[in-house]
C-alpha cells in the first residue's frame, strides 16, 4: 500500500504517522504539502495530528481551505481511505466530511496521557484486524477533543454503527470517568455513512512499538493494509 | 448602492444549549471573587470586517463568509452588523 501523509503548518503528528508506516509496517509512504493538490498516487491519505495553522479561528478550520483539502475532499467522496487522527479530526468534522464538532475539553485542560478505548465496530477498513469490543491502550493530546454533535444526529451515528472507538477503564467499561474530555456518549471516533473516512482523537499511530509505551495502535495500520488488499483483489476480479 | 466603504461586525457564538467551557469557568472565578450576581457567562468573538466600496451582494457575501469559515454552524450561530 501506499500512504500519503498531509503536512500543514504546524502538523507535529506528521512524523509519527510517517515512521509508523515506514519502519514498523514497512509499506510505502510519501508526505504531501498542504499547498499542493497532488496525492501522490496514495491509497489511503493521513492528516495528522498538530495544530495546523495554529489551530486559529478553530482547530482545523483554516486547515479545510488549504489546496490539499480540496484534493483530499474529492478522493474521500470518490471512496478513497481517509484517515484524521487528533488534529485530522478536526479538520475532517470541519470541512463536513464527518459529522459532529471537536469542541474545548470540558475541564479545559490540555489531555496528554494514555488512555483506553473500546473497539466498538470492526466492520471498518480501519478495524478490521481488532477483535469485537477489544480494550485497547492508546494515547490523547489534545485541547479540543469533546466530540459534540445535536441529539438526533448522535443517534443517527450510534444507530448506523459509526462510532469505532469509545472511552473507557482498562477493564472495557465506558465510564464517566474514563471519559478524558466530555464526549458525548464517550465517543472517541467516527466513521462516515460510507465507511471510507474515519476521524479519531487519540494517536495508534504513536503506539505502534512495545518501546512506545503500547502497540495497540499498530492494528489501525494493518486493517487498513488488510483492507485495501481485499479491494484490490476485488477489483482484479472484476467485481467492485 | 452606496459608493463608500463599508465595515460589518460579525459576532459569533456557541448555540443556546451547546455546554460553553470557559464561560462556565469564568463564572466559577467571578463566583469566587465575590460576585455571585453574574449566574452565567457565554463567550463567543467577534470579527470586524472592512468591505470595499465596489463590493456587490454584500449581505450575501458576508452571510456566506459567516457560514463557510468564520463560524461552525454545527455549533455555533452568528449575528452580523453593518456599519454605514
Amino acid at each position: 500500500m501506499k500512504v500519503g501523509v498531509v503536512t500543514f503548518p504546524g502538523s507535529n503528528g506528521d512524523y509519527d504517522s510517517y515512521a509508523a508506516v515506514k519502519h514498523v509496517m514497512h509499506e510505502l509512504v510519501e508526505f504531501l504539502w498542504h499547498k499542493s493538490a497532488d496525492l501522490a498516487g496514495s491509497d489511503v491519505v493521513i492528516l495528522p495530528g498538530g495544530f495546523s495553522y495554529g489551530d486559529y479561528l478553530r482547530a482545523g478550520a483554516i486547515a479545510r481551505f488549504s489546496p490539499i483539502m480540496e484534493s483530499v475532499i474529492r478522493f474521500a467522496k470518490s471512496g478513497g481511505l481517509v484517515i484524521g487522527f487528533c488534529n485530522g479530526f478536526q479538520i475532517l468534522t470541519e470541512c463536513g466530511l464527518l459529522p459532529g464538532a471537536l469542541m474545548r475539553n470540558t475541564g479545559l485542560r490540555f489531555s496528554g496521557q494514555f488512555v483506553h478505548v473500546r473497539v466498538e465496530n470492526t466492520n471498518t477498513p480501519f478495524t478490521n484486524s481488532y477483535k469485537s469490543n477489544e480494550t485497547i491502550k492508546i494515547p490523547i493530546a489534545h485541547g479540543e477533543g469533546n466530540y459534540y454533535n445535536f441529539n438526533g444526529d448522535v443517534k443517527k451515528i450510534e444507530d448506523g454503527g459509526l462510532v469505532v472507538f469509545r472511552y473507557c477503564d482498562a477493564n472495557g467499561k465506558i465510564t464517566k470517568e474514563s471519559n478524558p474530555n466530555g464526549s458525548v456518549n464517550n465517543i472517541a471516533g467516527i466513521v462516515n455513512q460510507e465507511g471510507n473516512v474515519m476521524g479519531m482523537m487519540p494517536h495508534p499511530e504513536r503506539a505502534v512499538e512495545k518501546i512506545l509505551g503500547s502497540d495497540d495502535g499498530l492494528k489501525v495500520f494493518e486493517s487498513v493494509r488488510a483492507a485495501l488488499s481485499t479491494r484490490s483483489r476485488r477489483a482484479t476480479a472484476g467485481t467492485i | 448602492m452606496s459608493s463608500t466603504s463599508q465595515k460589518a461586525v460579525v459576532y459569533v457564538r456557541l448555540k443556546e444549549g451547546v455546554l460553553d467551557p470557559q464561560g462556565l469557568t469564568i463564572q466559577k472565578a467571578l463566583s469566587q471573587m465575590g460576585y455571585k450576581e453574574f449566574t452565567s457567562v457565554r463567550t463567543g468573538r467577534f470579527f470586524e470586517l472592512d468591505i470595499s466600496a465596489n463590493g456587490t451582494n454584500i449581505d450575501d457575501r458576508i452571510n456566506e463568509v459567516c457560514a463557510k469559515l468564520l463560524a461552525n454552524p454545527v455549533i455555533e450561530s452568528y449575528r452580523v452588523e453593518k456599519i454605514k
